[in-house]
């Protein structure tokens, strides 16, 4: 009988279940994993080194696309770290629309997880539900900002504008009759909080939804209980962070126990897992999706009650509105300066790091003194997950190697950066 | 447990004394510089003693401080000539013999404290040896190994007793490192499919660097300390 020799194998980079561009050079012996080396960079556009060379402001719309699945937590640290130089912090109505929104972005990023994460071993259906919901979600998205996807919607002192009382609404085509509109436009037709508030109440059933279908689920459960098992002691030796941390039994959560804007005052709970495998992680990240809504609910109800600026008044950061320059030298000037110049940051540094969906997203910003950052260090929990991929697959299948890609949530835009 | 970060600051004192050098810092962040030779040591104590217990080293980044402080807008000799938007880059040519400034580069490293709930930043220079070499920190914390690779492949900083030093993020083949500050933004080479080769060819950048926004620094009074303290309009 011919003896079996070792082989190496090429995993992707265009595979659909690479999530983006991530080549893998396996080693194999027959279906088991030896050895795994991940080449990742395929998507590297230098994000820090063209935000070094722009005004700070003009860098916002990079960090959207860092990791294009969860946009505004990425612009979130990077407007943190900023505010945190220039030592101003915005108004108590614009942290509630930032937690709001983080917590939306949230939703979005965990669906689009399970979706694609559900699609790569064998669940399709969850794929259509999920971006049923980001659908509505996209469309929040489009109300405050104007884009789907990459909004630049945080600004240093603020956000860009305060929530609109109008939801963008469907047209009636060839493919879409004047009563499937309607049907469509009915919860569309209050202002974006009516439209959040009914979201939260419908979401939750949808969860339950997305869990008939798997938790219980033979074939989901054969897929991933016991795959990849990381005991809390390499989940921290390895840098893992948020859903990877919690996956592995190791209670930390940073809009906890570091909160950052409004989150001190808001009701959530931190899931935690047990033995820290796929389907582990899995629980946790759906439960994040139930105590995500919670949070958005609270906001909403905040957010009703209580009216107020989305912006400091600073002229010397934010520029001033467009009636003002029309009669005031002062304001034009600023205008002037702000939009040729940009403002300058004291000489510094500042590491400011949120919750991002993925894990902690932290921006290490360093000034001297410019309008422009003098290092901008990317901290994506993406790169740290990815870098543990090696240890998380040997001994597995091949097979198993997508489920292990797909339950560490990896983005190539954050990875790559 | 959450501790304060003086309470941190006098532990870090009264252990390791003036092998650290702290950092002033204006938004209240705990950092230290520290000699590459100090690194290991105060790395492994750091992370073991329960006085600190900084389990997670979260992230580790090269800087150039190349052309720290200074401004692209020359305003005295351009105004009579008017501001050119182009700003010239001389090619950088390094010789093996060629040194660099004491503290032209610096590895950052992030330190997180989950039992302690604490943050802290060690900031090693890497002196002036070319290349800029410092001991790696992946026996202490193995999160490091990504992390260093990418400080390689960026800023050209070797790591002594990295297991597996390679490029991670440029392309195969790459040649140079791309976010020193001597490194044109547009870089050197531009790829295009050549049909009479029937391949991919490189070739040296059309683009002529621009600058758009000039990199200023002006001294906000604002941000002065003295003013700071509320004698403001004093």
């Amino acid at each position: 009988m011919a003896e079996i020799q070792s082989y190496t194998m090429n995993f992707g980079p265009q595979h659909p279940a690479a999530h983006g561009v991530l080549r893998l050079i396996l080693e194999m012996e027959g279906e088991v994993i030896q050895r795994a080396d991940p080449h990742v960079g395929l998507l590297h556009r230098a994000t820090e080194k063209l935000a070094e060379s722009k005004p700070y402001s003009q860098s916002i719309g990079y960090m959207d696309r860092l990791d294009y699945v969860s946009m505004m937590c990425n612009e979130h640290s990077y407007v943190l770290a900023i505010e945190k130089l220039l030592g101003i912090v915005p108004p108590l109505r614009a942290q509630y629309i930032r937690v709001m929104f983080d917590e939306i972005t949230r939703v979005l990023n965990h669906l689009m997880w399970l979706g694609a994460h559900g699609l790569d071993i064998g669940a399709m259906t969850m794929f259509l539900y999920c971006f049923r919901e980001r659908e509505d979600l996209m469309d929040c998205y489009e109300a405050v900002s104007g884009t789907r996807m990459h909004a630049t919607y945080y600004r240093p002192g603020g956000v860009f504008r305060d929530l609109p009382d109008s939801m963008p609404k469907y047209q009636p085509s060839k493919w879409r009759s004047q009563k499937r509109v309607d049907a469509l436009n009915a919860i569309r037709e209050g202002s974006l909080l009516d439209f959040i508030d009914a979201f939260t109440a419908k979401f939750p059933g949808c969860v339950d939804q997305y869990e008939t279908l798997l938790t219980d689920n033979r074939i989901w459960k054969q897929r991933t209980v016991n795959i990849a098992v990381v005991s809390p002691e390499r989940a921290l030796q390895l840098g893992f962070t948020g859903p990877m941390l919690r996956g592995s039994g190791v209670e930390w959560d940073l809009r906890r126990k570091q909160p950052y804007e409004v989150y001190e005052r808001m009701d959530f709970d931190i899931p935690v897992g047990v033995n820290g495998d796929c389907y582990d992680r899995y629980l946790v990240r759906v439960e994040e999706m139930r105590q995500s809504n919670r949070i958005i609910k609270q906001c909403v109800d905040w957010l009703r009650a209580n009216p107020g600026p989305v912006m400091i008044d600073d002229h010397k950061v934010v520029a001033p509105a467009r009636i003002e320059m029309k009669d005031d030298m002062e304001s034009l000037i600023h205008h002037f300066k702000l939009f040729t110049e940009g403002y300058c940051v004291p000489a510094g540094e500042a590491y400011a790091a949120v919750e991002h969906p993925k894990g902690e997203f932290g921006i290490y910003l360093i000034s001297d003194g410019a309008n422009k950052p003098y290092r901008v260090k990317i901290r994506a929990a993406g790169f740290a997950h990815l870098s543990a991929i090696s240890e998380m697959v040997v001994g597995h299948m091949l097979a198993d190697v997508v489920a292990v890609i797909g339950t560490q949530d990896i983005v190539f835009g954050e990875v790559d950066r | 447990m959450r501790i304060s970060l003086e309470t941190l600051a006098s532990r870090i004192d009264a252990r390791f004394g003036a092998k650290v050098e702290r950092v002033p810092s204006t938004c209240g962040e705990l950092g230290y510089i520290l000699a590459k030779n100090d690194l290991i040591p105060v790395a492994t104590a750091l992370r073991d003693e329960d006085d600190f217990s900084f389990e997670q080293l979260i992230d580790v980044c090269g800087v150039d401080y190349l052309t720290y402080g200074t401004d692209e807008w020359t305003t005295t000799s351009a105004t009579g000539s008017g501001f050119s938007r182009g700003v010239e880059r001389r090619p950088v040519i390094l010789d093996e013999s060629d040194t660099f400034a004491d503290r032209r580069f610096a590895v950052v490293y992030h330190l997180l404290s989950i039992r302690n709930n604490v943050r802290v930043r060690l900031r090693v220079y890497t002196g002036t040896e070319n290349p800029p070499i410092v001991p790696s920190v992946v026996d202490v914390w193995n999160s490091a190994n990504w992390f260093e690779r990418e400080a390689f492949d960026l800023f050209g900083i070797l790591f002594d007793g990295h297991p597996d030093l390679r490029r991670i993020l440029t392309d195969y083949g790459f040649i140079g490192h791309p976010f020193r500050k001597d490194f044109p933004l547009s870089g050197n080479v531009e790829v295009r499919y050549d049909p009479e080769k029937g391949r991919v060819a490189y070739q040296p950048v059309t683009i002529e660097p621009r600058t758009l926004v000039p990199k200023v620094i002006r001294d906000d009074n604002r941000y002065a300390p003295d003013l700071k303290d509320g004698s403001k309009n004093g």
